[in-house]
């Protein structure tokens, strides 16, 4: 077997198909899931809803945002998002009066339970925004958090 | 650079949960300094978690997220032992990994 293909094959032997591509310099790592700009530079819900694909999601109690109604120091406001559908794919956290409006997007493997937290920045009393991907459809739920001292600097 | 990462992985009743903070200053681009110079942007963009080799979880990340990001999760299965991986890459080109056993 020739040298290459007998190092593609091992570097890629341990990933499947993918690694092996990988290692033959075909696909570059991570670009099947690349970061999606557009998401990140929309300056409404509704532009981020539509980069996400997401349409107009139906609202669902299922989701539930564990955050607190009145955020101390809007630098670190602690935001959980936790869902009871199935087959959660995706959750995505947007803070609708932030100038960086998509916050963070969680894509969730096979068995990683949707019951997610992070803290973010928030820069003035905003409603937060959770979006949740299950079974290809999305839902979204929304919770009021009250900022005192915002968070975005300067 | 950066400061390693904290991560913390425990194991029970079929479902690990793992809390990691990360060292990063998430730079929005906004602030200014001290001279009124504009401080560039600089946050991470996207990290991946791994439980012994097979990834969990992935998050794209923006400025929003707190500086010094704190992430906690949870998947079914893991044992004691196992090893989760936490790795990340920011705007500028720099990453990180570091990697802990399930307590």
């Amino acid at each position: 077997m020739n040298h290459q293909r007998r190092d593609a094959l091992k570097a890629g032997g341990g990933l499947g198909i993918f690694g092996m591509l990988v290692a033959a310099g075909l696909v570059k790592p991570g670009s099947a899931l690349a970061r999606d700009q557009k998401v990140f530079d929309a300056k409404s819900i509704d532009e981020a809803l539509a980069a996400l694909g997401a349409g107009k999601p139906d609202v669902s109690d299922a989701i539930t945002i564990v955050a607190p109604d009145i955020a101390e120091n809007g630098a670190v406001v602690p935001v959980g998002v936790n869902a009871s559908l199935d087959n959660v794919e995706s959750i995505s956290i947007m803070v609708e009066k932030n100038p960086y409006m998509v916050a963070a997007n969680f894509h969730l493997s096979a068995g990683t339970v949707a019951d997610v937290q992070t803290r973010i920045k928030m820069g003035q009393t905003s409603d937060v925004y959770a979006v949740v991907k299950a079974d290809g459809k999305y839902y979204m739920a929304k919770k009021e958090i009250k900022v005192t001292l915002g968070g975005c600097g300067g | 650079m950066a400061g390693p990462m904290r991560i913390r992985a425990a194991a029970a009743d079929g479902i690990t949960e793992v809390r990691v903070l990360m060292s990063h200053p998430m730079e929005t681009g906004q602030r200014k300094d001290g001279s009124g110079n504009v401080i560039p942007a600089h946050y991470i963009t996207e990290l991946v978690a791994k439980h012994n080799d097979k990834e969990v979880l992935k998050v794209e990340m923006g400025p929003s997220v707190s500086t010094n990001p704190y992430l906690s999760f949870k998947f079914k299965g893991g044992a004691s032992g196992d090893t989760i991986e936490v790795s990340w890459k920011d705007n500028k080109g720099e990453s990180r990994t570091d990697s802990v056993q399930i307590r």
